[in-house]
């Protein structure tokens, strides 16, 4: 913490001191020498320094035991402590789900919330994303959002990460007592949960993050909570996702009779063909204007209604259109996920809830299960005591001959590097020549083996301890 | 906070703990060291460090393009399975689902691809290409016409194609070993 005057390097926590003092509550401005500057955001959580019945209707949870809450649950100073000084939240998006989820978790009173989102606000955002302002357009998400929530709401502090969740290791997410992500992206969804999942060391309780996981197309949604290495992982869940409409490459060749099929057109066959190796960047208006340009041109050609510019970013972004209800209700339910598993206060869910809004509204609970075979979270471990000396082939005809998993000709590799690979031809001759190293040369330090085998339905884990 | 640790399984090992490969990754080393492959298609890896990015080759032993050498490449991205692998052919063929870019028409590529299906569901699919050409789903479309017009024009169109020759001012490339 820097000397001094608090107040002078920031921040939101003297803002809520000065409040709780004072005997009106319902009305409150900023004064201009407390504003909150992004960059100097404390690190020590907020004392309780709320004005009177500033919480008094969560407070009605938090101060007494109920039938759903759990044997641990500490009414009254303890959990309100826990929550109002000590949880640490990280949001991860600050876009359609991003804003509600931030709202909601400072409204219920967590005050130490981290935001990480690598995008930057675009005017067609401000309809929803209810934090930023037409000023704010090309700005960071995550910036503004911890600006806005910040001045609006005294006494919380959100710390923002302008970039990718990829940039930061497992040292910064182990800083947190829970994940909420609110993203669009599959992939950065898969690496989320996998991060957590790896994570979970057997001798340090503390490195099980739960994670609830939120997300929005159009009028459906799911939300989830994923106790890592617990219940299923992201992974687990792959096979369910709605499959994005992706139409068959003749018809988009030959015979297109929508606007989307001339947008594929432009974006499928002829960037590639005209462009040759230059990437298509779908973020880069140019590119979007050239796929406009042409795919406008052949709709003309088959008489074609609709292509418009929006649309052609839209398909090739896959974008889905966003509704502002779903990603209150999903976002609701994130939060409300949080809030019940950081207080204890009622039975959090068990683990799967799906709104389908597009005909009426139906929601649907159910306990998704983990997959034995999953990649991430499934699959066996194993641990082999062996000399510094053992070969690489010596090592595999230890494996088979393991009665209990019964595992024939099995694969290995590691993160960095193939170990030995069975099939095909090509790859089996580049790592025979691994097969009489020491696996203590080829495997540096605890790395883990990754074994593969047609005989297992899953994947194995290897960990070589040395004699 | 609630006390998740509890409900962990007291699973045997420390080794519980698993290496930083990704999902991907562990399905691309299972599809290919699992693949059950007839002898009319090879893989090759340009670098054998490289799975995500290799060529099949096949060299259908029937059918019209029987003698013929194809090649392929297939660029796996780090969403695989979630996305198809992307697939290539790299010569210039008269073939009514490839065009003249070696864009390939096949449904598992696009529209029906799932994360359950794999590389070798996807070279079968390619070799079948060869075997039945599907004049229903064109994307050399004069190919296709002909094929249904004039099934004997088209099989000497296929011959001459495959030896380099061309047709309606189209080059196209040799094939053949
Ligand atoms: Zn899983």
């Amino acid at each position: 913490m820097p000397s001094g005057c608090p107040c002078v390097s920031l921040d939101a926590s003297c803002v809520s001191a000065s409040h709780s003092s004072a005997s009106v509550t319902q009305s409150y401005s900023l004064t201009q020498a407390h504003k909150p500057t992004i960059m100097a955001t404390v690190a020590e959580p907020n004392a309780i320094v709320d004005w009177p019945d500033r919480y008094a209707h969560i407070d009605q949870i938090l101060e007494n035991a109920g039938p759903r809450t759990d044997p641990a649950f500490a009414a009254g100073d303890e959990v309100k402590g826990f929550l109002r000084t000590q949880a640490k939240v990280l949001v991860i998006g600050a876009g359609g789900l991003g804003c509600e989820i931030l709202a909601n978790l400072a409204l219920t009173g967590f005050k130490d919330i981290h935001v990480i989102d690598m995008d930057t606000i675009d005017v067609s955002n401000l309809n929803r994303q209810f934090l930023f302002r037409p000023k704010d357009v090309g700005k960071s998400k995550a910036n503004c959002a911890a600006e806005f929530i910040m001045k609006r709401v005294p006494g919380v502090v959100v710390t923002p990460y302008f970039g990718k969740i990829q940039d930061k290791d497992e040292d910064y997410y182990m800083q947190f007592n829970l994940v909420i992500c609110g993203l669009d992206s599959v992939e950065a969804r898969r690496w989320m949960s996998a991060t957590l999942v790896n994570m979970v060391d057997p001798e340090n309780p503390e490195s099980l993050k739960p994670l609830i996981d939120g997300g929005t197309e159009g009028f459906k949604g799911q939300a989830r909570v994923i106790l890592p290495t617990i219940t299923s992982c992201y992974e687990c869940s792959l096979d369910m996702l709605n499959k994005q409409t992706v139409f068959p490459i003749c018809t988009i060749a030959n015979t297109p009779r929508l606007p989307e099929h001339c947008i594929e057109w432009a974006s499928v066959l002829e960037w590639p063909r005209i462009q040759a190796d230059k990437k298509l960047d779908t973020d880069d208006p140019d590119h979007i204007n050239w796929l406009y340009t042409k795919a406008l041109a052949r709709a003309k050609e088959f008489k074609i209604e609709g292509v418009t510019w929006s649309l052609t970013q839209g398909v090739v972004k896959h974008i889905i259109p966003a509704i502002a209800s779903t990603n209150a209700i999903i976002a609701a339910a994130c939060c409300n996920e949080a809030f019940k598993i950081a207080t204890t206060s009622a039975a959090f869910l068990n683990n799967y809830f799906m709104l389908i809004g597009t005909e009426g509204i139906y929601s649907y609970t159910f306990e998704h299960e983990k997959r034995p075979d999953c990649p991430v979270c499934g699959g066996e471990a194993l641990e082999m005591t062996i000399s510094a000396d053992l070969t690489l082939e010596e090592l595999i005809e230890l494996l088979q001959e393991k009665q209990d998993i019964q595992i024939k000709k099995p694969s290995l590799s590691t993160a960095d590097t193939q170990l030995y690979l069975q099939a095909p031809p090509q790859l089996e001759a580049a790592t025979r020549p691994n097969l009489l190293k020491k696996v203590s040369e080829l495997v540096k330090g605890d790395a883990a083996i990754t074994v593969t085998s047609s005989t297992l339905p899953f994947n194995l884990t290897l960990r070589i301890v040395y004699n | 906070m609630i006390k998740i640790w509890s409900m962990k399984k007291n699973e045997d090992a420390a080794a519980k703990k698993k290496p930083k490969v990704s999902a991907a990754q562990i399905r691309v080393q299972k599809d290919l060291t699992e693949l059950d492959l007839p002898s009319t298609m090879t893989t090759n890896f340009p670098d054998p460090a490289d799975l995500l990015n290799f060529t099949l080759n096949i060299k259908p032993d029937e059918g019209m393009y029987k003698g013929g050498s194809f090649n392929f490449s297939f660029t796996i991205n780090n969403n695989y399975p979630h996305d198809p692998p992307k697939v290539k052919c790299l010569q210039t063929i008269y073939h009514p689902n490839v065009d003249l870019e070696g864009n390939v028409c096949l449904n598992i590529l696009r529209e029906d691809w799932k994360p359950v299906l794999n590389l070798n569901s996807v070279m079968v699919g390619l070799q079948y290409l060869f075997l039945e050409p599907n004049a229903d789903d064109p994307l050399n479309k004069e190919a296709a016409l002909e094929m249904t017009k004039n099934r004997d024009q088209f099989l000497q169109n296929v011959k001459s194609s495959m030896r380099g020759g061309s047709l309606k001012g189209q080059q196209y490339d040799n094939v053949l070993r």
